[in-house]
């Protein structure tokens, strides 16, 4: 079936299998290899990207849906150079540690984030239940987070949610 | 040339490798490609163990985009026996473990044919059309009844299931007493039989390979932690030329022990690219990984402390089973010999024995886990110190105190004959009661206890030190094991004054480039960010023993720092040269040498730069500034440190919610404070999963019903406590830097202290153990008398915990 999507910012139109998953039309056909796999059981949230300005993960997700859709994936949350302040955050507070998880962790937080733009320690930790790591026991990933709330807050010129 | 205005080390410094990670700019394996690549799916064994009748592969070889399919015997003679490095004993059994089954499958999950096709999809679409018949064989899954006299056999040409029986005794080695007279003179006896479950070590990039032999060289990209290794073991297993192979680790997501391997695929990978004559790339699906990637742990521990009255522990004695699976791969045999010299802990007990039996189940073989021996050991005495509290109606932290080995009393010779440099445990466990309110959290304990609250409050200790800096190459030879524990590294500066540095050590997430960074910015006096640290690729990084057992900095940045002092020590000479100085009268301080007593100096980028025009050296200099060093430890490291943990048990569900965990540990230096941080949390982590979650169950005919992340619980942000860490620093002189490496502190330690706070809080129940992890069904169930192995996250069949004593449970 032919699709178009638009990835960071940049049309693509192309024939894919219809049961094809997103995140392999993203990795393998558009080459956007910041979006990783880590699981077949849709538990690990490693290939989560913003179907649409929500994350979803994108194993879980054909990619046949997202005709006509935005997706934005990790590496277009940077602009002109300048980090997105959840990616800086993680940086901040070492909130990574191998780093496979953290483009997943990332592009969960921002839509966490979009929701509850003051989350506690507690909402964080659900809001992140979807997306393991085995390097960092979460703690850091936590405080990263809650750190990109405060540098999100009224008066800052970032926005939240990618596209 | 700027001096560094403070030092580098111990600065918290964020990480160099975050840039690419936090971007998505990474080079993980599958993200790699090259011209005309195929890829390889592989057929596994559904069965535990069986022999293989027929295998019919015509069907899928007419598959839609297939290019070949082979079979084991198709590779037979290419394939080699997937190597061991680390036979224990001189009559140690092994089988042939072949990359593909040929005649037999002894584990499910076992590869036993491999399709190469034009995709990945289509490779594992031909995989449903390979027909193979099986004739079932017994299932031996039972480590107790695989020992007994009659049992059914997983290799039936070796004769027997145990593959290996080694023995430590501290009255033979002659460094300590006799056990069984400390046994037979006893005041007090804590006899118990405790479980380590099986774990998956669970690394979140799964196992890929890539390998391209279409150049000069072969070149192998994988996602391992053992690049060297595995270069060196390829080239013995498959007969390719060493120097006709290059291995690259690039990035890779985690490892945890779990790819410090040679694996089946990486075999397979090798020998069908070479016979094809194309690059072949396989990357495992998580079921796979599961299923086909080394489990840890799993052990039986059969447990005597002797001690009086008086509370003064006497001797130990450990009979352990340990779990090989099917196949004996690189250091299996050797993870509980690891394990023996740490059952002692920080305790200066006179009397120990250890004896372990390694054997074969039809089961995914096993090998390092995070800590791989040590956790293992340390869960045992800081178990077995609790229950001896109990007895003895004492308060488990002085009784530690008691036994453990004062602060003026080291250098220390444990009863294994090793010497512990430096260590301060009266510090460390000062620091972290003070952190956790010991005294209040007693307190109320006492009152919830006396209310009889539905939720209980425990409080686990754990004490721990553990042997890192893996190790001295005399003692590993010692121990039989196959290679040294020496790192190498190399130092270039180059001529504008910016430094590579080569590191024999392969990182996967441990921070690398970063803290070997902070270490030589300050040792020549560069900026941090003039520095860049090469690794994890046999052509840039020529030697090298690769990362496990907390031995990258211990050894790995020695080797490091020793490279630089050659560099200073040739800069110095040319230096005096070109300023017409003795070199003895010339200081380096901040990147310059200057003459003693005057403001007449040179940079070192001046020399680098003098030396690469190579117009004025001294006689017999050549023309470079670099230089290459290898380090071998004099001793191991032996970080320690106390860890505290409170937990609330929910007497009607059995659920465990853990409170609050404080931990202390003592590292040594510290280079970067928050990578140690991170590794600690990392680590604890992993143990708590231990302690709480995470356990590879198999059904009674071998299947691992645990076989997704949805069965197998890797903890999520919502399992996991808050943790509050400290430290004290007593530096190592076992090397320069006084350094004694983290990475495993966290699981070793925390598996106990969660275990001991859970037992603690329902002891008045009349309990005395839960078998890990303590579900709340096991919970539960112990609180109400049943037995303590029940209740697990499905069957328990190969578990084995049927024939094994479980008095010490309930009591």
């Amino acid at each position: 079936m032919r699709i178009t999507v638009t990835v960071d910012g940049t049309t693509y139109t192309d024939e894919v299998e219809p049961r094809k998953l997103l995140v392999h039309h993203l990795r393998e056909t558009i080459g956007k290899t910041g979006t990783v796999v880590g699981c077949d059981t849709s538990n690990c949230g490693s290939c989560t990207v913003h179907l649409n300005g929500q994350s979803v993960k994108s194993c879980s997700v054909l990619a046949v849906q997202a005709d006509g859709a935005e997706v934005t994936t990790i590496e277009g949350l940077a602009r002109d150079g300048v980090l997105h302040p959840v990616q800086q955050a993680f940086h901040d507070n070492h909130a990574l540690q191998c780093g496979f998880c953290t483009p997943g962790m990332i592009m969960q937080s921002i839509d966490l984030l979009a929701d509850d733009p003051d989350p506690d320690e507690d909402t964080v930790r659900h809001g992140l239940e979807g997306n393991l790591c085995r390097c960092t026991g979460y703690q850091n990933i936590v405080r990263a987070v809650q750190d990109a709330a405060q540098k999100l807050k009224p008066g800052s010129h970032q926005p939240v949610g990618g596209q | 040339m700027t001096a560094t205005a403070e030092p580098e080390v111990g600065k918290a410094r964020l990480r160099k490798e975050d840039a690419r990670l936090i971007t998505g700019r990474t080079r993980w394996t599958d993200n790699l490609s090259v011209p005309g690549l195929l890829h390889l799916a592989f057929l596994r064994s559904p069965v535990a163990h069986a022999k293989i009748t027929s295998i019919d592969v015509e069907e899928a070889r007419h598959r839609p985009g297939v290019i070949a399919v082979f079979t084991g015997r198709d590779l037979a003679e290419a394939q080699g026996s997937l190597p061991c490095a680390w036979p224990i004993t001189a009559d140690q059994k092994a089988p042939t473990a072949p990359s593909l089954a040929v005649d037999q499958v002894n584990f499910a999950g076992e590869a036993v044919a491999v399709v190469v096709a034009r995709g990945n999809a289509e490779a594992h679409d031909a995989l449903e059309a390979i027909e193979v018949e099986y004739e079932d064989l017994p299932v031996v899954l039972d480590m107790t009844a695989a020992v007994a006299d009659g049992a059914d056999l997983v290799h039936a040409d070796l004769g027997t299931n145990k593959s290996a029986h080694w023995v430590f005794d501290s009255a033979e080695a002659g460094t300590g007493g006799d056990v069984e007279q400390a046994i037979a003179d006893a005041e007090v006896l804590i006899e118990r039989t405790y479980r380590q479950q099986r774990l998956i070590p669970a690394f979140m990039e799964p196992r890929s390979v890539l390998v391209d032999p279409t150049g000069e060289q072969t070149t192998v990209w994988s996602a391992t932690q053992i690049p060297h290794i595995l270069r060196l073991m390829l080239a013995l297993t498959t007969g390719t030329p060493e120097h006709k192979l290059r291995v690259i680790a690039p990035d890779v997501g985690g490892g945890f022990g779990g790819k410090l391997q040679v694996t089946p695929e990486e075999v397979v990978s090798l020998v069908v690219a070479t016979r094809l004559g194309k690059p072949v790339k396989w990357t495992e699906t998580r079921s796979e990984s599961l299923l086909s990637a080394h489990h840890g742990r799993d052990q039986v521990q059969k447990l005597t402390l002797a001690a009086r009255r008086d509370g003064t522990v006497t001797g130990l004695k450990v009979d352990l089973l340990a779990d090989m699976g099917a196949y004996l791969r690189l250091v299996t045999p050797g993870v509980p010999i690891l394990g023996a010299f740490m059952f002692n802990a920080i305790y200066k007990f006179p009397a120990y024995r250890f004896a372990c039996t390694n054997v074969f189940t039809n089961k995914t073989p096993t090998d390092a886990y995070r800590g791989a021996g040590r956790p293992e050991a340390t869960f045992a005495i800081e178990r077995l110190m609790d229950e001896l509290a109990a007895e003895l109606g004492r308060d488990p932290i002085e009784l530690r105190e008691q036994n453990w080995i004062k602060h003026d009393e080291f250098p220390f010779t444990t009863v294994c004959g090793l010497e512990y440099d430096t260590g301060n445990y009266e510090a460390a466990t000062a620091k972290a009661k003070e952190m956790f309110g010991y005294d209040a959290l007693r307190a109320e304990q006492r009152e919830r206890r006396e209310r009889g609250d539905v939720v209980q409050l425990g409080i686990g200790t754990s004490t721990f030190t553990e042997m890192c800096g893996l190790a001295p190459s005399r003692v590993l030879g010692s121990l039989s094991y196959g290679a040294g524990g020496w790192e190498h590294a190399a130092i270039r500066v180059l001529p504008s004054g910016k430094v590579e540095v080569v590191t024999g050590s392969s990182a996967h997430g441990q921070g690398h480039e970063t803290a070997w960074s902070q270490i030589v910015a300050d040792q020549l006096g560069v900026p941090f960010e003039d520095v860049e640290v090469l690794h994890g690729d046999t052509q840039s990084s020529p030697k090298g023993l690769d990362t496990y057992g907390s031995r990258s900095l211990t050894v790995g940045a020695m080797a490091v720092l020793k490279a630089g002092e050659k560099v200073i020590r040739k800069a110095r000479r040319i230096a005096a040269h070109t300023m017409e100085c003795a070199e003895d009268d010339l200081e380096f301080s901040g990147g310059k040498f200057t003459v003693k007593g005057t403001e007449r100096s040179t940079g070192l980028t001046d020399v680098a730069l003098a030396v690469f025009a190579a117009h004025d050296l001294p006689d017999g200099v050549e023309p470079s500034l670099d230089s290459e060093a290898t380090f071998d430890p004099d001793n191991f490291s032996f970080p320690h440190g106390t860890h505290l943990c409170a937990v609330e048990v929910d007497t009607e569900t059995g659920f465990v919610k853990i409170r609050k965990y404080v931990c202390v540990d003592d590292v040594g230096v510290v280079v970067n404070p928050i990578i140690v941080e991170g590794q600690v949390h990392g680590g604890l982590a992993q143990g708590l999963a231990q302690a709480l979650y995470e356990e590879a169950v198999h059904d009674e005919s071998g299947t691992l019903t645990t076989g997704t992340l949805a069965d197998y619980l890797v903890p999520s942000a919502v399992d996991l406590p808050h943790f509050d860490t400290d430290r004290t620093e007593t530096p190592s002189t076992t090397n320069q830097l006084g350094v004694k490496g983290v990475g495993e502190a966290g699981t070793i330690a925390s598996t106990p202290a969660v275990v001991n706070a859970v037992v603690d809080a329902v002891r008045h129940y009349g309990v005395n153990d839960i078998q890990m992890p303590c579900t709340p069904m096991r919970v539960w169930t112990a609180i109400n008398g049943g037995p303590t192995d029940a209740g697990g996250l499905g069957g328990e069949a190969g578990g084995g915990l049927g024939s094994i004593d479980t008095s010490g449970g309930v009591a």
